[in-house]
């Protein structure tokens, strides 16, 4: 069995959101990057499915040499090998059209992207990668398990979950409930080391165009102080929310 | 060229994120002096639909599936806007809208925006606002392709009625040639979801354990809500991951958040953010919390969450 994890590189979740550029671009100073969690979950089934069935994890990025630290550390938390695709990911449909250019002719049961990605939020390289590779795509995905052909899968939909089956070849949406928080891998000195001595391949990016271009970012505009209510007044607050805030 | 938005039913019912996404197709209509077509699966009574400003309607008959099928309903509503020549198509942000807006992006060679805030700025180039960094900002994006497909930020734009005479129509149901099939639904049935809710009442590790839980459900039942909590919260087993919400969990865009016990971590807040109101309860006066809600009581949540339930069943009952 090979498995892909397709993994995005991330501002850490307490980073400050500051653009620069005349707003034109993020400001990466002092920015700490992570693997985008949803991807971390995805990552952690993925080497289940090595450590249990014998696959062959293999993670792929979009990206330039910076984010080769994130590669290097999904490979310690076990990932086989690593390959990254030499180009700025300019938007969700370039970056799914060069990562479908590599699937191709590697030919994965199971790719795995995360839900979506923390910082673009596009929810959109799972979906559209699967449509290119002509593979059926389960979004929100929180369970996975193989059963001989059967691939058993369980989705989170508003207010419920959804059971369904399938087969390889196949792409899913990870998000936490895939694996638990607690089972998350955290590489150990041991890992590091392998890390060093395993592939981590560089590949030309493929010609494509993105879809999109981000003309400007903009930040929410700063929020006026809490009103704040006495514990004892609790009819006042009610009040606010009827009357000032129309909430109730 | 013609707005399709894709209608979404649950039990024979529309769906309240998708009246707004035909309120905010109909001004995108009226913006570009062109029709409003809505598609919807295996919904018998349309008829609401005309109040909503829609010109045509496509019902689907899905057949003996009853089941929501991402394949087949994002073929077949593709090429109903392929053979209506529409150039914007519209989803919601619920679950479901999510899933089918990047898959039929790729079938309609358009491009997707997710995360949609407000009518677009332009048309031609199309540009929108979207939110991106878990709501901490927004982009303008502008798209290089002439179709567009959109997924709405639920509850950012608004349900606004527009009385109109509607032309009934139906359309085949495409196939697919995939394995993958939905054997079963489990909806956690008697209560409201977090997408759904115009209240949702959130408790943190403040609460102390799962046994004072009644203290949140007491509140979110009187304000018809639905109940939310704080990661930790979650990962101790004290509620269920459903009910997770923040930057890793689900996101929150109600009219009225309440923040019960939450000390108001940054990834809790980015998740919640576009909530309309926030009120937080919360003993501690040095919470962050307090720096992003609009209302906030300092007191113990044992005493102040009772009693607040109870004034505002009492004035729900006159
Ligand atoms: C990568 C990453 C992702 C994360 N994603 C999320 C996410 O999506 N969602 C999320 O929620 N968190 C997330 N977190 C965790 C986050 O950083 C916080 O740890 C978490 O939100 C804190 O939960 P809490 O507010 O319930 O608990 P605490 O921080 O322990 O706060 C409890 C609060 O309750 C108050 N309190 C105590 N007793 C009372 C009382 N009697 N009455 C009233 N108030 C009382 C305290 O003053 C305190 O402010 C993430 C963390 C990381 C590292
Ligand atoms: N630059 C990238 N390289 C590899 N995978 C990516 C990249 N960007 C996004 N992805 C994958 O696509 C998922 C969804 O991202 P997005 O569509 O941006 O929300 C992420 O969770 C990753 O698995």
């Amino acid at each position: 069995m090979k498995v892909l994890v397709c993994i995005s590189s991330v501002p850490d979740t307490t980073s400050k959101i500051n653009f620069v550029d005349e707003n034109k671009a993020f400001d990466s100073q002092g920015v700490t990057y992570i693997i985008n969690p949803n991807d971390e979950f995805g990552l952690t089934r993925a080497v289940w499915l090595q450590q249990k069935q014998g696959a062959k994890v293999t993670v792929a990025a979009v990206g330039d040499a910076s984010c080769e630290p994130i590669l290097r550390k999904c490979l310690a938390i076990g990932a086989d090998n690593a390959v990254r695709i030499d180009s700025i990911p300019y938007d969700g449909f370039f970056v799914a059209s060069q990562l479908a250019a590599y699937a191709e002719g590697e030919a994965f049961d199971l790719i795995i992207t995360g839900r979506e990605s923390i910082d673009y939020n596009g929810g959109m390289v799972g979906g559209m990668l699967a449509n290119h590779l002509n593979m059926p795509y389960l979004a929100n995905c929180i369970h996975l398990e193989i059963e001989q052909e059967t691939v058993h899968l369980q989705r989170e939909i508003d207010g419920g979950k959804e059971n369904s089956k399938g087969s390889f070849p196949i792409v899913i949406g990870a998000q936490k409930g895939l694996v638990e928080e607690k089972d998350l891998i955290i590489p150990n000195m041991r890992g590091i080391m392998q890390a060093r001595q395993k592939s981590l391949e560089v590949l030309n990016p493929t010609n494509a165009e993105p879809s999109s271009l981000v003309q400007s970012y903009e930040k929410p505009p700063a929020k006026g102080p809490v009103k704040l209510v006495d514990p004892n007044n609790i009819d006042q607050l009610i009040d606010l929310l009827q009357n000032e805030a129309n909430a109730l | 060229m013609p707005v399709l938005v894709y209608i979404e039913t649950q039990e024979q019912e529309i769906k309240k994120s998708s009246l707004e996404v035909a309120s905010y197709g109909r001004a995108i209509a009226d913006a570009k002096d062109t029709i409003l077509i809505a598609v919807c699966f295996g919904l018998s009574d349309t008829s609401l639909l005309s109040h909503y400003g829609i010109d045509k309607i496509y019902s689907v008959s899905s057949g003996e599936e009853s089941n929501f099928n991402s394949d087949r309903y994002s073929s077949t509503l593709q090429e109903i806007a392929k053979s209506e020549a529409v150039d914007i198509l519209i989803v919601s942000g619920s679950a479901n809208g999510r899933f089918l807006g990047p898959l039929v992006a790729a079938k309609f060679e358009a491009t997707y925006f997710s995360n949609v805030i407000g009518l677009p700025k332009s048309y031609s180039p199309l540009e929108v606002k979207r939110s991106c960094f878990t709501n901490k900002a927004f982009t303008h994006s502008i798209s290089n392709k002439e179709k567009v497909v959109l997924s709405l930020s639920s509850n950012s734009y608004g349900i606004h009625e527009k009385s109109v005479e509607s032309e009934q129509l139906t359309s085949a149901y495409s196939n697919s040639s995939f394995n993958l099939e939905v054997v079963s639904e489990e909806k956690s049935s008697d209560k409201v979801s977090i997408a759904d809710a115009d209240v949702v009442v959130s408790g943190g590790r403040g609460l102390k354990g799962p046994e004072n839980w009644h203290l949140i459900e007491d509140l979110a039942a009187v304000l018809g809500a639905a109940t939310a909590c704080s990661k930790p919260v979650s990962d101790m087993g004290w509620r269920p991951h459903s009910e997770h919400v923040g930057q890793t969990g689900k996101p929150v865009a109600s009219n009225l958040y309440i923040a019960i016990g939450v000390s108001g971590a940054i990834q809790h807040l980015a998740g919640i953010n576009s909530s309309k109101v926030k009120v937080v309860i919360n003993n501690d006066p040095e919470a962050p919390f307090f720096k992003a809600a609009d209302y906030g009581i300092v007191g113990d949540a044992f005493e102040v969450v009772p009693e607040l339930t109870s004034k505002l069943r009492a004035l729900k009952e006159v």
